[in-house]
């Protein structure tokens, strides 16, 4: 069943429609509020009330977007709140809870390290660079379309994914160009 | 003088954004490892891990999420969509109707006319506060949770205010009517507020909106405008 089918008989009341683009989207939405959050519960948190309010504005999906990036926009803008929330009432580890995969122990180290010091520097770009970029790099969107979904100008969310760049690049270039 | 991208255009050209740097990097050797270098890095945070969700996940999400879904209403009980658009459609009719009536009858059709048009716009503008009401009280009882309000339905019902009120201040104001206009101004001011807020809304703004409705007593006011229209209505409707 297309996504545009399923919302509009989930708009008429039919929960199995509803219940189709959860199952279809919810994996997708953990992977995007991880990388947000950088932990699971904060993520998982995420997925619930994303679903929730995108149920509750349905009516406001108009299909010029697909389903897929409407609801990532709502998951987007919901962790964007919660990081703001976050940061003014609490300190976050700057190594959260990401785990690490990778074979062989010098690699498994060299990877670790990598994978450390992407969380670290994510945890201390801003919540709008941490957004665009996570959106850009992971998600595929265009900076018109984050632009939008965020509610700045396409020129404003290029600065935050540049800022982010460059960070990540300081971070991480003694590690991957010269290990 | 030879122009070589900066890391800016290097990061546009990595995501396909632009194109601009492609000529120059297959011709540049420095700017080309320069790209290269950018691109290693960019490639590694592909290796960012994201734990793997149990098999089943989807449906453990939706066992958790279906007893918080309440009922959808269907299309024609949601009237933030469709009432206004009604209402217009209905006053457009009317006032067609009062417009022909004019053209294809005799001359005392004309104050016949007016009477019809000014009830139409009274039975419209009561309509219009009633709606309005009913959002100020829903606003001014919500309750937020953990120090924010998620104002979704508020600000899709207060975009949709919005324009008609537009519609009625600016009509108000060519009949000279400035108790209405200014009426209609001020709660233009805390519709355009809330539909341009962020739709979790902190808790603090809420209660400074919430207490400058209660100071300025817009719901008072409302109140009574409605009430002197249904007035001024129910004595026309006995007189035509």
């Amino acid at each position: 069943m297309e996504d545009s089918l399923a919302v509009a008989l989930a708009k008429g009341g039919d929960g199995d429609a509803y219940r189709l683009l959860v199952e279809r989207y919810s994996r997708g939405v953990f992977r995007l509020a991880y990388r947000m959050m950088g932990n699971e519960q904060d993520a998982e948190d995420v997925v619930q009330e994303t679903f929730l309010r995108a149920y509750r504005h349905l009516g406001r999906w108009d299909g010029r977007s697909s389903f897929e990036t409407w609801i990532y926009r709502i998951a987007a803008n919901y962790s964007l709140d919660l990081l703001r929330v976050r940061k003014r009432t609490s300190v976050t580890s700057a190594e959260g809870d990401h785990p690490c995969f990778g074979p062989g122990p010098d690699r498994l180290l060299h990877s670790r390290e990598v994978q450390r010091q992407v969380a670290a520097t994510l945890e201390t770009c801003s919540e709008m660079e941490r957004t665009a970029f996570v959106l850009r790099h992971f998600e595929g969107q265009s900076i018109e379309e984050i632009g939008v979904a965020l509610g700045v100008s396409a020129n404003s969310t290029k600065q935050s994914i540049f800022r982010a760049v460059h960070k990540l690049r300081r971070a991480l270039e003694p590690l991957v160009n010269h290990p | 003088m030879i122009d070589h991208p900066n890391e800016e255009q290097l990061v546009l050209y990595y995501y396909g954004e632009s194109a601009e740097s492609a000529e120059h990097l297959a011709a540049c050797e420095n700017c080309r490892e320069s790209y290269q270098a950018l691109q290693r890095v960019l490639n590694t945070v592909d290796s960012f891990p994201v734990p793997e969700r149990e098999e089943g996940y989807e449906a453990r999400v939706w066992d958790e999420l279906k007893g918080q879904l309440q009922p959808l209403r269907p299309w024609y009980r949601r009237w933030p969509t469709w009432r206004p658009v009604a209402m217009a459609t209905a006053m457009a009719a009317m006032l067609l109707a009062a417009f022909f009536a004019g053209r294809t009858t005799k001359r005392p059709a004309l104050a016949e006319t007016v009477q019809l048009r000014e009830r139409v716009l009274l039975v419209a503008l009561g309509a219009h506060l009633e709606r309005t009401r009913m959002w100020l009280v829903e606003f001014s009882n919500a309750r937020p949770r953990d120090g924010r309000l998620d104002i979704g339905w508020e600000q899709g019902v207060a975009e949709s205010l919005l324009e008609e009120n537009r519609l009625y201040r600016q009509t108000a104001a060519s009949n000279g009517d400035y108790a209405v206009t200014a009426l209609l101004e001020e709660l233009e001011r805390v519709m355009v507020e809330v539909a341009h807020s962020p739709t979790s809304m902190p808790e603090r703004q809420w209660e400074e909106l919430r207490q400058r409705i209660e100071e300025r007593s817009l719901l008072f006011k409302v109140n009574v405008f409605r009430s002197q229209f249904e007035n001024r209505e129910a004595g026309r409707s006995t007189t035509l």
